[in-house]
């Protein structure tokens, strides 16, 4: 594999299948926050039904690439198609399941409330035919298996609660595309295994693509097809038996990382510090994105 | 002054059809404005802007008391105060913190040319307190009319954007990756909020608009929260103050604000106690116990 991996894929697309097919296309895509790039000459292209995973340490623009393909940031250069259309203008085509991020206690909206914004908070006016929405409430509330918890309000409800119904909210209209931002962070192992399984399920069952940002692959390991794997500005993409190896992350990382695989996990062994950044000479990571995350965090 | 001299001039019901009669315009138009408190407010309170609105009608009293001293209008002076001054707080706080910081810069700068104006002023006093305290029985009928006529064009707009508003409001970054217009609406709606003051202070005055503009709403969310409910409640529990407030002053002689502070303060209160006994009872609206929740999550689970 070379240092663009994407190529090959677009290669590929260019040679027979139309590029609109894609769910999710980059070309020539870069991102930089002043003189730091994130990452550069990104070719990519994601089909319809793939389990896309972006894996990498903080500050090596996971989220950035997400808020890229939600029309939040702009490329440095290159472009972006997410389902078929320039990133931000086709909100209803995206599924977006976010961060755990508790509510405030007396926030006036119970569970059944936060999914039927999600089917219909984007229109304009006033709910008119509210029985609709219910019955499309309560079948995905049933789907994700909030059905018990469907009137509690969101401000007492639990990381792994919330987090079905923010697929619940995503999967409303049956998007082309599920974007997730470390949606299993902070959740036990129990609720991990529960939402990544729903986010499959409706992969599988409508053909959404999905890109799925983590910094840890073992719970989602058994769906995911590609890796995208952003590191000190280079990537690798390609299959995680291809990019999840002990040659290729130790050249990402420019030091001897240690893969190996117990138990059909991946542990990733001698991933360099903040303190060995510095050490290096390398700018300091996760300043601009946790910059980012901050202002994310504040809205 | 004798007890019942006081309570005389709170409360007196003598020849009261025929005051009624005089007054019914100011009814109506408390009525609108009430309409237009519960809705606005809701969104107040879902916001966090309660300071905002505090900050909007220490302007708007600075462009009422400016309009005072030019011998111009006072609604048109309160109106381009205080849009102004919400529309400062739109564009330059995206997010709560820096917003609060905003107003409160912008806030005694007008508080000060508002008292500025009025030294100036050298015509009847009552005007200057008036804007302060309320004053909706001295305006007259056209004006009552140009009160009304905004306050539905703000809720027409209200209802247009009702649901992205509502959505941008509890779920901002969700409502973002839905291609929700966030940062507009929030302009949007700081305008209509300016718009909403202006026409508030008119009745209540500058000092005490939140008695319109977030007690009914915050009411209303102690005491539900289901959302639906929560705004027709707001709308209630306004209305109750200010055509309550207007109908119990009419006797008595002095302004209309306290009656519908006071009122709107006794509906929180109960609220307030209600929202108390739905924590203590426990009622949360999960239908199985904690437990088997988690039980029937793991079921779903394996199921899945």
């Amino acid at each position: 594999m070379t240092n663009d991996g994407g190529r090959a894929s677009a290669r590929e697309s260019a040679s027979g299948q139309r590029p609109e097919a894609s769910a999710v296309v980059l070309r020539g895509a870069s991102l930089a926050f002043g003189a730091r790039t994130l990452w550069s000459g990104l070719d990519l292209d994601i089909k319809p039904g793939e389990f896309f995973a972006v894996l990498g340490p903080n500050g090596s623009g996971k989220t950035s690439f997400l808020k890229v393909l939600l029309g939040l940031l702009p490329l440095t250069s290159g472009t972006a198609r997410v389902a078929g259309h320039s990133p931000g203008s086709r909100g209803r085509d995206i599924g977006y399941v976010p961060q755990q991020k508790g509510f405030a206690a007396d926030v006036p909206l119970r569970a059944r409330d936060l999914v039927a914004l999600g089917v219909d908070g984007h229109r304009w006016g006033v709910r008119w035919r509210r029985r609709d929405v219910d019955a499309t409430v309560d079948a995905l509330l049933e789907r994700v298996g909030a059905t018990p918890y469907a009137k509690v309000p969101v401000g007492q409800l639990s990381g792994g609660e919330l987090q079905r119904l923010r697929v619940a909210q995503a999967i409303a209209g049956n998007p082309k595309a599920l974007l997730c931002d470390e949606p299993l962070l902070a959740l036990d192992l129990n609720h991990q295994q529960g939402v990544s399984a729903l986010i499959d399920r409706q992969r599988a069952e409508t053909g959404a693509a999905v890109v799925f940002v983590t910094h840890e692959i073992n719970p989602i390991l058994d769906y995911v097809d590609r890796v995208l794997y952003l590191a000190e500005g280079q990537f690798r993409v390609g299959s995680p038996e291809e990019v999840m190896r002990t040659e290729i992350l130790s050249e990402l990382y420019g030091s001897r990382v240690e893969v190996s695989r117990i138990n059909g996990r991946i542990v990733v062994v001698g991933l360099p510090d903040a303190t060995t950044h510095l050490h290096h000479g390398h700018a300091l990571p996760s300043e601009d994105e946790s910059a980012g995350e901050k202002e994310g965090a504040d809205r | 002054m004798s007890f019942s001299d006081i309570w005389n001039s709170i409360f007196s019901f003598d020849n009261y059809g025929q005051l009624l009669q005089l007054v019914q315009d100011s009814v109506w138009a408390g009525a609108v404005l009430g309409l237009l408190g519960g809705l606005v407010g809701t969104f107040v309170v879902r916001r966090d802007l309660a300071f905002a609105v505090h900050g909007v009608s220490e302007l708007s009293f600075a462009g009422a008391s400016f309009a005072l001293l030019a011998g111009t209008d006072v609604v048109t002076g309160s109106l381009v105060g205080s849009v102004l001054a919400a529309l400062t707080m739109g564009f330059m706080g995206g997010r709560a913190r820096a917003k609060n910081s905003i107003i409160g810069v912008l806030m005694p700068f007008g508080l000060g040319l508002g008292i500025l104006f009025l030294s100036l002023y050298q015509g009847r006093s009552a005007n200057k307190f008036g804007l302060l305290t309320g004053q909706i029985v001295a305006v007259d009928t056209v004006q009552l009319q140009v009160l009304a006529i905004a306050a539905i064009a703000v809720i027409v707009v209200l209802l247009i954007v009702w649901r992205p508003l509502s959505f941008s409001s509890v779920d901002p970054d969700m409502a973002r990756a839905r291609g929700v217009p966030v940062r507009f609406l929030g302009i949007l709606f700081m305008f209509l909020l300016g718009v909403s003051v202006a026409l508030s202070i008119q009745v209540v005055g500058a000092l005490l608009v939140l008695a319109l503009l977030i007690t009914p709403a915050a009411a209303a969310q102690k005491a539900t929260s289901s959302p639906a409910l929560a705004v027709f409640l707001s709308v209630v529990f306004a209305e109750m103050a200010t055509v309550g407030g207007i109908l119990l002053s009419l006797g008595g002689r002095i302004p209309i604000s306290p009656y519908i502070t006071t009122l709107s303060f006794l509906i929180y209160l109960v609220c307030a106690g209600i929202g108390l006994l739905r924590v203590r009872r426990g009622n949360s609206g999960r239908v199985v116990e904690e437990g088997s929740t988690r039980e029937a999550a793991q079921t779903a689970e394996s199921a899945v």
